[in-house]
């Protein structure tokens, strides 16, 4: 960044995975001597494993009568924006919330599985089944639900909720949604846009109807309880993870003016799209990583165990980095959470900087970390396609 | 303030090069010929059954030629053909585009054809997701994946057309069209870019879709039998809008960099104004102070005052509602000169487009400039005396048109408003 750009940082976490909900207490649990023990719920959406949903009190975030307007997807991610808030200390503060500025990665929502299933049963028996369908969608849809559908409803709820109201944008594209919602909030921030932003997203993996699509090109991973690496010689796929992650962002003067204690700052952001193969893949992350403007200590990365992408991203990161780089493949433990990848990297990173300290390793592929991790570098590198690199510094 | 620069010193941004497709037709040319006779697009579905629905009818555009009849199938080709001219339009041709891609994205997901392709190729597992997923496993299905993933049609795009780094999919639902400008706007403001291509498609149409929008008692019920009646933004006797199809795309530049390669200019894009609502899920804030601070902000970020304005293109989607709070706040911006400004709504021809309204009527904003035509509000029979607005009844008007307001607004409390400018300087 040109010295014209003004400096961001990350003043608030919300996060929540299937280890609980809070910033601190995800450095608790993954910021020890030895990873947990991976959560995986096997009986969700056999055979494929899923790490799920905490148990949730979502009133603590969320009336019940906006609960009721939204189904999990949306309240993972309102409630983890909630948390965000409260720990940047702005939660009640109206004058700040309705000038700060919202970015979402989403995707299409959830559907009413049972609704689904019923209709197929009865469509499938008729000899008429499309005139089936319109007239059972016609009495057994709930109008509530199609709203619980819509990709820009969940920064709708967090307006709605949480009051944050100074502009609202939603980014789609599985993970690059949320790259792009780093990338977004990070430009405008140092570019003067911005001087406050709300930034994360949420994905919901405990349903049937969100595991298809990926199921449809083979992508999930179904051998065992394996890790992203240790998948690999199983052939490779991906878990995934119910996850929200939401962050602060703020001008680093506009932290300090009001007394904020940022957890990290961010140094750059890059993405990109295009073909992986050969060289060509290879000088399109040098280029990204050369957007970066410095080398990091360690890497949180968002590789999803798909294997062309994971080994494209781990060949990469070796080679530029050295072997002993220590990378740390956060959906080894808390699942592949789509559009909201990138953002918990970040967040990741961030606690760890704060903390000074790094993650122990999350597999036994993974090297420890020696020496003191000042820059941490956050990847995410899509499992169908789109990249992007975030590199984080002490604030 | 240089000649390439705007009163806060921020790149000119102009538009060279416009792409459309509605239920009225394909290109910039059919499009602007048939708005300006008043011709509707609305008509009975034939896409599907709609047997038993209150709604039968929707502008849907059904000559386009998808690689399979669905949202994502009918989108892509709508969103190539506008993107294929708007960059044809601008001369930017085959050699790839010099900025990235701000796309507004339909809403994708399976559809029950796919669901009745799973289930018919398997009998495995219990009829339902169970037995779709025993499906998936058994055949892969990679081209009904590559349609429904979000941001497929943003990625095949930017690989065609070979725009620069990551494609941007967005949503801000009815809102999304202007959504996709203001990226473009800001992107270049950042001095990211000198150029930006802006499109937005939506080609969801679907009996489902009637049947969710139904249920929110959004779309209208009445003139079934004589579907080109039925829009009627302004009016008194308005009851809902009619869903519709369509695509726009435009060419975002700095002036600079149009002028050194000769490109032909439409016209500039001025200022752009956002606010969130935290009202309610669908409806707005009842005093409208969301949607007044939007249009504020947009003539204020252009330079200008309401009184600069010459015609504003309504978001008029011909709702209860929504045709009512948008001249309340307008009229709370502008005073009673609102009275005497036009101000028409093409949803009245072509219906509401959904994520591709705002775009659309972007492009139809700068037609309007260039040609200094002004496209009517059909259906404008019984005046609705709570709403006392020049709606150009009905006919177009000749008249000389510098600057032009367009809103747009959109389910989850989204507001963006633009200021679109016919003369460079």
């Amino acid at each position: 960044m040109s010295s014209s750009q003004k400096e961001v940082c990350i003043t608030g976490i919300g996060f929540v995975s299937c280890y609980g909900e809070g910033a601190e207490h995800h450095w608790e649990i993954l910021g020890g001597d030895k990873a947990p023990a991976p959560v995986i719920a096997e009986d969700t959406v056999p055979p494929y494993g899923v790490h799920p949903l905490p148990e949730m009190d979502w009133a603590l975030q969320i009336p019940r009568k906006d609960q009721r307007q939204m189904e999990n997807w949306q309240r993972l991610g309102t409630y983890a924006a909630g948390l965000a808030l409260d720990d940047a200390g702005l939660k009640d503060d109206a004058d700040m919330v309705s000038t700060m500025d919202l970015v979402v990665a989403a995707g299409g929502g959830e559907r009413d599985v049972e609704t689904d299933e019923a209709i197929l049963r009865d469509a499938i028996a008729s000899n008429d089944s499309e005139q089936l369908i319109l007239d059972r969608l016609r009495t057994d849809l709930r109008p509530t639900l199609f709203l619980a559908q819509l990709s820009n409803l969940l920064a709708g709820n967090i307006s709605i909720v949480h009051k944050v109201t100074g502009s609202s944008r939603t980014y789609m594209g599985e993970e690059t949604a949320g790259v792009t919602v780093i990338q977004n909030a990070v430009s405008r921030i140092a570019s003067g846009q911005s001087t406050h932003m709300l930034v994360g997203g949420s994905y919901n993996a405990d349903r049937p109807d969100a595991l298809l699509p990926h199921a449809l090109n083979h992508y999930l991973y179904d051998g065992g309880t394996e890790g992203v690496h240790g998948r690999q010689a199983k052939g490779g796929g991906m878990r995934m993870g119910s996850v929200g992650a939401f962050l602060v962002f703020e001008e680093a003067e506009h932290a300090k003016a009001r007394g904020a204690k940022p957890y990290a700052k961010l140094q750059g952001v890059s993405s990109d799209l295009g073909k992986r193969d050969g060289d060509k893949g290879i000088a399109r992350l040098d280029t990204m990583y050369d957007k970066l403007g410095g080398r990091p200590d360690a890497v949180i990365s968002g590789a999803t165990g798909v294997s062309a992408a994971t080994s494209f991203e781990m060949d990469y990161l070796k080679n530029k980095l050295g072997e002993d780089i220590p990378v740390r493949a956060f959906q080894t433990l808390i699942g592949q959470p789509l559009e909201a990848t990138f953002p918990a990297g970040v967040a990741l990173a961030a606690l760890a900087l704060k903390n000074d300290g790094f993650y122990a390793p999350f597999e036994i592929e993974e090297k420890s970390s020696s020496e003191q991790v000042a820059s941490i570098m956050v990847t995410s590198i899509g499992h169908h396609c789109g990249e992007g690199f975030a590199l984080l510094g002490k604030a | 303030m240089s000649k390439y620069t705007d009163h806060q010193g921020r790149p000119i941004i102009v538009v060279t090069g416009l792409g459309a497709v509605t239920s009225l037709g394909r290109g910039i040319e059919d499009n602007w010929t048939a708005l300006k006779e008043g011709k509707s697009g609305i008509h009975k579905v034939k896409r599907f059954s709609t047997e038993g629905l209150n709604t039968r009818i929707a502008g849907t555009v059904d000559f386009m030629e998808p690689e399979e009849v669905s949202a994502p199938g009918i989108s892509y080709a709508m969103a190539d053909a506008t993107t294929e001219e708007a960059l044809a339009d601008a001369g930017f041709g085959h050699d790839g585009f010099p900025g990235p891609l701000f796309f507004a994205a339909p809403p994708v997901e399976l559809e029950w054809q796919h669901r009745f392709d799973l289930i018919g190729r398997t009998s495995e597992g219990e009829i339902g997701y169970e037995r779709m997923l025993a499906s998936a496993r058994e055949h892969k299905q990679e081209k009904m994946h590559s349609l429904i993933q979000l941001g497929t049609i943003a990625f095949r795009l930017a690989e065609k057309y070979e725009t620069q780094g990551l494609p941007i999919s967005l949503s801000t639902a009815c809102a999304s069209g202007a959504t996709a400008l203001q990226q473009g706007i800001e992107a270049i403001r950042r001095g990211e870019t000198q150029a930006a291509l802006c499109v937005a498609s939506d080609g969801s149409v679907t009996a489902e879709g009637l049947i969710r929008f139904g249920l929110l008692s959004a779309l209208t019920t009445n003139n079934q039998d004589e579907p080109n009646k039925a829009s009627r933004p302004f009016s008194k006797d308005r009851s809902g809008f009619v869903m519709s199809e369509g695509s726009a795309a435009l060419v975002l530049e700095t002036l600079e960099h149009a002028q050194n390669r000769g490109a032909t200019i439409y016209g500039t894009i001025r200022g752009v104004g956002e606010k969130a609502d935290s009202f309610h899920r669908t409806r707005s804030s009842p005093d409208g102070a969301p949607v007044i601070t939007a249009i504020s902000e947009a003539i204020k970020d252009a330079g200008i005052t309401p009184d600069d304005i010459s015609y504003v293109n309504a978001h008029g989607t011909s709702t209860p509602e929504n045709d009512r709070m948008e001249y309340n706040s307008l009229h709370a911006v502008f005073g009673d000169k609102i009275h005497s400004t036009p101000i028409s709504s093409s949803k009245s021809m072509i219906g509401h487009t959904l994520t591709a309204a705002g775009a659309i009527e972007a492009v139809i904003s700068f037609k309007t400039m260039q040609e200094g035509t002004i496209t009517p509000t059909i259906n404008y029979e019984t005046p609705d005396p709570d709403i006392p607005l020049d709606v150009v009844p009905n006919e177009k008007r000749d008249a000389d048109v510098k600057n032009i307001l367009s809103n747009s607004f959109g389910f989850g409390g989204q507001n963006a408003c633009l200021v679109f400018g016919r003369d460079v300087a």
